[in-house]
């Protein structure tokens, strides 16, 4: 019992840093139909920021994790927001060559951490209470998973709050409908392109910084090796959809937690496999609305 | 001055069997282009060099076929490359087989893969096909990482090579290598430009242009789709099958999405939809990626303030850089441009087209 | 000497579009008259709604659009409708996952939007402000995309097909609406029910093989059955 507590939990957690990478490629491709390859660097980006602040303070205080906790944010949105403003923009409506940019950009800026910070991993101090356990019903659980799950959960409401009542919002949820229709009232969509991005990249770079604090390290690969999970999660949880991205990103975490423990760490695999059988019984995902 | 386009077809065969023959003759000759290559051409790590060249161009090919032919964007086509070279290499390792049937068991067990894969992922189309063969890869990625055993892990794969030809062995056969791979390289576009003059090759274009109409003529896109598919990845893996007995071995890096990107990089560079364009990018990607990595631990770079060094001392950070500016400001990549210049006119737009059709 | 100038509010010349690569509108010129409805006209398939989606330019367009006085065929589709055009698309359209309110809200553009004018056409709204547009019926879907444009104080309005696949009695309050809308702002019209032609159009524009083959008075024309039938298949 305590060892499925665990893993549940555990599953949480990570599904949790899903998410937060998850929901920005998901909003974005939906609004934008653009597939994001440089989201894992927003990411990685957002991690090192935080690194680097923390290292400069006292790196066990919990002001120092909530600082960089913001500026891992900050960091994310603003990269994100200018990489939609001078790269994807000038490329208006052709997804394919939006898609390539990014690609290139993922490229480069993997390399150009490497060249900064170095290939080896980092390993980044939090405050002691993160490295403790908590029991819960016989289970002694790492806290830093508690984190993760409040931070997802705090930025799936704030997406949801933003979407449901801002003009922004109401924008961007029309035109993940139906975007032309967007235009058609007069409506110049591409302003909503930047703030996706920014949001997307928010959550990217706050990822990043939690990301740090679960696996304990910060690294150049570190984004890119979410990614490809992520993508995963915005396939099954049907690409556009929010609530999609969430439950696949639990559903995802869980299931590879599961099967590591039981099935000999065949948790990436059953991943794949799931996907697979996804696309057999239902190609639009979970949420997905019809291509 | 006749322009390029204008020429026919059988003359562009010509100049490309000229060009063979020439290529085919240079580990005889004595000939140094100092900046480029790191040494004359008959020298073996000049001939490495080349032959990884064609490796590339090949594989440029290969996916020339998928992407540019047949419009379709995966992001998993290392997975069939990284099957012919650990496929290979492993059956050489594991068996009595000698070369020739070793070969032939890697192709069935890719030939089947591909299929069942390719079918499961034609489900699909656009940006989720592209996620779900990133996604097999990656499960490919992962096997190979995680049985050491059988695939090395993370030191990679080396070649065992009791069961190989002498004269495949050793530096001072590089050359016999090289017209391998060479070789190889002729078939790969012989087999492309085959494909794509077919019906099966006419019917493919139709879909990337207009899969609608396609099925109002009443024919099945997933077939032909399916087919070019299993084509390309037949074609990767044996680029994959001749890198392993080039480089002596593999490594996980050839099972690694960077890998795939890495091939994406170099069809847009060269051209997509263009044949040549492709060869002429794989070539051009390697020797750049040669010069880059050795100018990146030269002197020069050594003395400069940090804001230069680092950037600079990154391979992958120019080239990343590089295809950026290509596909904002390029399009039609090499390729494209030689035509504009050729012509003397803009084709922007239908490369863009092309390009776009591909979703 | 002083002259005039009546302005056309809507003109086209040498209109030509393309959707995929396959030309859909080829070389149509018009002009709408500045006042009530003239209806564009034509068999399923001629263009007609490329033409308004050219237009718009929701589609890959050539030639000239002019909307009172001005040139607007290289203007992204927003600034065309900031210029004070309304559209109802054909098959409404409407965002299915906002409520009406959403929806309405969205569209408005002008500081004062005409809220009261909305409420006094489609009263039925009001009380579904908060229902999911996705939910409604076709007829209170139809009334929503047409409660869009006319929420905004416009120059012109474009409006194809509304009253497909509905039931005869909406039929008659959209065509109400329509013709109250008509009173103050001029409206391109494509529509297959000739009894609402008869009713609001005093000049038509026939389309066939994405060309212009009739232009003139939609009375001449609907009276006269032999081109009637010739024209549009149906007398």
């Amino acid at each position: 019992m305590s060892t499925i507590i665990l893993l549940l939990i555990t599953g949480l957690g990570l599904g949790a840093l899903y998410f937060l990478v998850a929901s920005g490629l998901s909003l974005i491709y939906g609004l934008m139909g653009v597939l994001n390859f440089a989201h894992g660097s927003f990411l990685t980006l957002g991690a090192f920021a935080g690194w680097e602040l923390a290292r400069r303070m006292d790196g066990s205080s919990w002001g120092t994790l909530i600082a960089s906790l913001v500026l891992g944010m900050a960091v994310g949105a603003f990269v994100a927001a200018a990489t939609e403003f001078l790269l994807i923009r000038r490329l208006y409506n052709r997804h394919i060559e939006q898609v390539l940019v990014t690609v290139g950009l993922a490229l480069a800026s993997v390399a150009l951490f490497e060249g900064i910070w170095g290939t080896d991993a980092i390993y980044v101090t939090a405050p002691e209470w993160l490295s403790q356990t908590t029991e819960i019903l016989g289970a002694r659980v790492p806290n830093d998973r508690f984190l993760m799950i409040g931070a997802a959960v705090l930025v799936l409401l704030g997406i949801v709050a933003f979407l449901r009542y801002t003009r922004f919002g109401l924008i961007i949820r029309a035109g993940v409908e139906n975007r032309s229709m967007v235009t058609a009232l007069g409506i110049d969509v591409r302003k909503a392109f930047t703030v996706v991005f920014a949001i997307g990249g928010a959550a990217a770079g706050l990822g990043g910084v939690l990301a740090s604090h679960y696996f304990g390290y910060v690294s150049p690969q570190l984004g890119g090796s979410l990614l490809i999970f992520a993508f995963i999660v915005t396939v099954i949880g049907g690409l556009g959809s929010l609530a999609g991205a969430a439950i696949a990103s639990v559903v995802v975490a869980v299931l590879q937690q599961f099967a590591n423990y039981f099935w000999g760490g065949t948790g990436d695999l059953m991943v794949v496999l799931l996907l697979a059988v996804v696309l057999l019984v239902r190609p639009t995902g979970i949420l997905g609305k019809k291509a | 001055m006749k322009s390029l386009s204008k020429l026919s077809q059988r003359t562009w065969w010509i100049v490309g069997g000229v060009l063979v023959v020439i290529a085919a003759l240079l580990p005889l000759l004595n000939i140094s282009i100092p900046g480029v290559l790191p040494g004359a051409t008959y020298t073996p790590g000049t001939l490495q060099l080349l032959a990884l060249a064609l490796l590339f161009a090949s594989l440029a090919l290969s996916y020339h076929l998928l992407f540019g032919t047949a419009g379709m964007l995966s992001f998993g086509h290392a997975l069939y490359f990284a099957l012919g070279a650990y496929g290979l290499g492993i059956v050489l390792h594991e068996t009595e087989l000698t070369l020739l049937p070793a070969l032939g068991l890697t192709l069935a067990i890719v030939i089947t893969a591909a299929y069942l894969l390719g079918s499961l992922s034609l489900r699909v189309t656009g940006i989720s096909f592209a996620m779900v063969t990133l996604a097999f890869a990656q499960a490919g990625n992962v096997l190979v990482r995680r049985n050491p055993g059988i695939t090395g892990g993370e030191e990679g794969l080396r070649l065992d090579t009791e069961h190989i030809p002498d004269f495949f062995i050793g530096v001072v056969n590089t050359r016999n290598l090289y017209w391998l791979a060479l070789a190889l390289l002729v078939v790969v576009f012989v087999v492309v430009a085959w494909f794509e003059n077919s019906r099966a090759g006419h019917a493919v274009t139709a879909t990337r242009e207009n899969e609608l109409r396609v099925r109002v003529l009443g024919l099945r896109p997933f077939g032909v789709k399916l087919m070019a598919f299993v084509i390309a990845s037949v074609l990767a893996s044996l680029v994959g099958m001749v890198h392993l007995l080039l480089q002596s071995g593999t490594t996980p890096r050839a099972t690694s999405a960077d890998f795939t990107l890495t091939i994406l990089v170099i069809v847009v560079l060269g051209g997509v939809g263009s044949r040549w364009g492709a060869i002429v990018g794989g070539i051009i990607y390697t020797l750049l990626d040669q010069r880059l990595t050795a100018l990146a631990s030269s002197d020069a770079i050594d003395g400069l303030p940090a804001i230069l060094r680092i950037p600079l001392s990154e391979p992958l950070f120019i080239l990343g850089t590089l295809f950026i500016l290509v596909v904002l400001f390029l399009p039609g990549g090499i390729a494209g441009a030689v035509q504009r210049l050729s012509t003397g006119t803009s084709l922007a737009p239908q490369k863009r087209q092309r390009l776009e059709e591909a979703e | 000497m002083t002259e005039i100038v009546t302005e056309s509010i809507l003109s086209v010349a040498g209109l030509s579009a393309s959707i995929a690569g396959q030309q859909v509108v080829e070389d149509v010129s018009f002009e709408m008259l500045p006042v009530g409805v003239t209806a564009l006209l034509g068999r399923n398939g001629v263009g007609k709604t490329s033409t308004l989606r050219a237009i718009m330019g929701l589609i890959e367009r050539s030639g000239e659009v002019t909307i009172a006085g001005q040139r607007v065929d290289r203007e992204p589709t927003h600034r065309i409708v900031q210029r004070g055009v309304g559209y109802v698309p054909e098959d409404r359209e409407v965002f299915s996952s906002l409520t009406v309110a959403e929806n309405l809200r969205l569209a408005e553009r002008d500081s004062s939007p005409n809220r009261q004018l909305i409420h006094e056409l489609f009263p039925d709204l009001t009380d579904r402000a908060g229902q999911l547009a996705g939910t409604l019926s076709g007829g209170q879907q139809q009334m929503v995309s047409l409660a869009r444009a006319l929420v905004n104080d416009n120059r012109v309005l474009l409006v194809d097909e509304p009253t497909k696949g509905l039931a005869p009695l909406i039929v008659m309050d959209v065509a109400k609406a329509l013709e109250r809308a008509a009173q103050t702002v001029p409206v391109l019209l494509v529509e297959q029910n000739l009894q609402v032609v008869r009713m609001l159009a005093e000049k038509a524009i026939v389309l066939e093989g994405g060309r212009v083959v009739y232009d003139g008075s939609a009375e001449e024309l609907l009276s006269n059955e032999a081109l009637t039938k010739e024209l549009l298949g149906v007398a």
